[in-house]
């Protein structure tokens, strides 16, 4: 099938809503800045929807535009591949997005920046379809950049702020060392097949199993090199141990921002590079470990770290790290298809539960949980939906989440190695905490007494106040507008059904989803009985039960107990408070010795010795001397008849002699 | 007839006297004497020789370094009275603004 116009819409449209935002922006379309950005992106779901079903057709399209670059060899042109695993990325991020920018016109409404804000989103749309859409390393690398490059915009859209401005610069530049290695990865991917696009790299990818190559001095093997290389770049981009820092602090970006690129499309790029290099991954048994096992810890830790944050989003913040730790677990297992389809339906529950959050700290206007409560009854809608994306994503039986999950954990255990064991374990212990921190939070948030800065529910309109009250006077908690509640209504729909496609054969469903994607990542085969299977996923179901369970007494019932026992564990509850005091240690081992070397040397030396030495002592040297040649010049008129006088004679005296 | 040489000799002297009256006085006005003084010691150097090879170029010339002279004196008696105005001085030890 030929390439039709509405795939090359499909991320075409954003970037005209983009342009239209930032060149018209300020003067033109100002506070109706949403109009063209909504439009275009749901312009590209519809796209997206036809392509989908071109897909189901069985068409799989890989066509160039043009030609991009050409140099001896080295050619690479802008194409797109359009594939299931494409189709699903599609889906995913057209119709997060689309829900999203509807969202964020409530959320941002009269916002200063509203025309940038809007720009941005569309920006980042771009260039995610561009990932997702590209047919070569080249274009994913562009999409790659280009997303930390609008991630970076939109962390620091409230650049007055310097915690924003501070949080998009580090997510910036931790994500540099991941990009790094991915760069570096995607040489060694020309080096070795002399082409960057997909489908000859795939088709090739045998010849190099069991080839070794000499890097930094030790003979590597081959495939494990370049895809430890590419999995550095996921590391970074789906912040995972040991880059996982910037997630959290990315959460000083408005909302939509956190639903849309840090939960719902951007973080999940890394499963999404890591599925479709699955040729290469596939052939190194260490990488596939190495990724199991990055996901598994990152799962295990960042589900820790939550258990103890007060910060709204930076709870939902570290959810996202363990379920993109989850994702990992199945690439790592080679279950490239349970991992797309937790990407898929996280991509709901978690920018559910973000656009939830969003809609809570519009009405309360502080992040701090421990200040919320009470909240059911002001927030209807959102306490509705906020329990449905929490039961989503603690794998609550029936919803999406549970299915996705449920088939990860049960990819480990079938796995059948030592590393597979391992991760299961880790695995289960996330199904435990997951549900946990998640209705911990709904809890203090949503139930019991307001726990309000200034006054709690005793005042006569029984509402907390907005924690910067002072400058907005009577300030009552009230439900968000229809514009925000609708999405967060389609997105609980999502959370719910979306995990419907995916049934496993086990409860009666078809495992369409993992049908569908089998041609391009194809689907492991597990030796397993379906006695293991229902036993599997009963223990996971009853850890969730058991969490969710545990979270309701602590924090319903006994709500002084966790207090106690936060006190009674105080050395394990500061580590967790202080999410392991990673940030603490590159802090002492990365920053400080790179500022040292910037000021010391760099400024101190390089800076001030070398450069303002050249600088300040070429003109120096030229003062002194002039300060000399100038006394020639006396002001005085006989001193200058002399010398013309002088010079006459001596003017005379070469012309006689010399003649 | 009175020979080349004595013209040329009257020339260097006068000349020599202009360019040691500019060197040695201080007053604005003496020293624009010396320069007119050093002019027509040009001037009657160009006569004798425009006599000498039968050219009228050089009595022209002569005209013409008349004419510029004077021109140059206006001038400069007028800077002159504007220095004068401004400092109550006509020494020009006196004047060295322009000192580096």
């Amino acid at each position: 099938m030929e390439l039709q116009f509405y795939h090359v819409l499909i991320p075409t449209l954003p970037l005209i809503g983009f342009l239209i935002n930032i060149l018209l922006g300020k003067e033109v379309t100002r506070y109706k800045a949403h109009w063209p950005a909504v439009l275009s992106i749901a312009g590209s779901w519809v796209c997206a929807l036809f392509t989908l079903r071109d897909v189901m057709a069985g068409k799989i399209i890989d066509a160039d535009l043009y030609t991009w670059m050409v140099s001896g060899t080295f050619k690479v042109s802008v194409g797109f591949l359009i594939d299931p695993l494409t189709a699903v990325m599609l889906i995913v991020v057209t119709t997060c997005g689309t829900l999203i920018h509807i969202y964020a016109v409530g959320y941002m409404h009269g916002d200063t920046g509203y025309y940038r804000f809007f720009a941005y989103l569309n920006l980042f749309c771009f260039f995610m379809l561009m990932l997702v859409m590209g047919n070569n390393f080249l274009l994913l690398y562009l999409g790659w950049e280009g997303v930390g490059l609008c991630s970076y915009f939109l962390i620091g859209y409230f650049f007055h702020k310097k915690a924003a401005a501070d949080a998009g610069k580090k997510a910036f530049i931790v994500n540099r060392f991941g990009d790094f290695g991915f760069g570096l990865g995607v040489f060694m991917v020309f080096l070795t097949f002399g082409t960057l696009h997909y489908a000859d790299v795939f088709s090739n990818v045998s010849m190099i199993a069991g080839q070794t190559v000499n890097f930094l001095g030790f003979n590597v093997d081959l495939p494990t090199l370049i895809a430890l290389l590419l999995f550095c770049g996921a590391i970074g981009k789906s912040a995972q141990i040991p880059l996982h820092v910037w997630l959290p602090d990315a959460m000083e970006g408005p909302t939509p921002v956190s639903a849309l690129i840090h939960a719902a499309t951007m973080v999940t790029a890394g499963v999404f590079m890591v599925a479709r290099c699955n040729p290469i991954f596939n052939l190194s048994e260490v990488a596939m470990s190495t990724v199991g096992i990055i996901g598994a810890l990152t799962m295990f830790f960042a589900a820790t770290i939550a258990i103890v944050q007060n910060d709204i989003k930076r709870i939902i913040a570290y959810s996202t790290c363990s379920h993109l730790g989850y994702m990992f677990i199945a690439c790592g297992m080679g279950a490239y298809a349970a991992g797309i389809f937790h990407l898929y339906t996280h991509a709901f529950f978690k920018a559910l539960l973000f656009l939830a959050a969003g809609s809570v700290i519009h009405a309360v206007h502080t992040n701090n949980i421990q200040e919320m409560g009470g909240l059911k009854k002001y927030l209807p809608i959102t306490y509705a939906v906020f329990v449905i994306g929490g039961l989503s994503a603690g794998g609550f039986p029936g919803l999406s989440g549970f299915f996705s999950k449920d088939e990860i954990i049960w990819s480990a255990y079938a796995a059948h190695s030592p590393v597979g064991k391992f991760v299961w374990v880790l695995g289960l212990a996330g199904a435990f905490f997951t549900p946990f921190y998640t209705f911990r939070l709904i809890f203090l948030t949503f139930h019991g007494k307001n726990r309000g800065a200034h006054h709690g529910s005793e005042h006569g309109h029984g509402g907390g106040h907005d924690s910067h009250g002072a400058h907005q006077g009577e300030h009552h908690i009230h439900e968000s507008p229809k514009v925000m509640t609708i999405p967060l209504m389609f997105l609980a729909l999502g959370a719910v059904a979306a995990g419907w496609v995916g049934i496993p054969p086990l409860l009666g469903g078809g495992a369409h989803f993992a049908e569908f994607l089998k041609p391009v990542v194809g689907h492991p085969e597990f030796h397993a009985s379906h006695a293991e299977e229902w036993g599997v996923m009963a223990l996971s179901t009853s850890l969730v039960v058991i969490g969710l369970g545990l979270s309701a007494f602590l924090y319903l019932r006994q709500t002084d107990l966790p207090k106690r026992i936060a006190q009674q564990f105080s050395f394990l509850y500061k580590v967790l408070y202080n999410k392991y005091y990673v940030d603490e240690l590159y802090n002492y081992t990365i920053i400080k010795p790179t500022l040292w070397i910037a000021q010391k040397v760099l400024v101190g030396v390089t800076d001030a010795k070398i450069i303002e030495g050249i600088v300040n002592g070429v003109p120096g040297a030229i003062g002194q001397f002039s300060q000399k040649l100038r006394k020639i010049q006396t002001g005085l008129t006989q001193h200058y008849a002399i010398i013309m006088a002088a010079g006459a004679v001596f003017v005379i005296i070469i012309a006689i002699f010399l003649r | 007839m009175v020979p080349l040489n004595w013209y040329i000799l009257l020339s260097a002297a006068i000349f020599a006297i202009g360019v040691f009256g500019f060197l040695s006085r201080r007053n604005v006005i003496i020293m624009f004497m010396s320069i007119e003084l050093m002019l027509n010691a040009v001037n009657i150097s160009l006569i004798s020789f425009s006599q000498y090879i039968q050219d009228l170029r050089g009595q022209i010339l002569a005209f013409f370094i008349i004419a510029v002279a004077a021109a140059e004196a206006a001038i400069g008696l007028a800077i002159v009275i504007a220095l004068f105005r401004n400092k109550a001085t006509a020494h020009v030890d006196e004047v060295h603004e322009m000192q580096g």
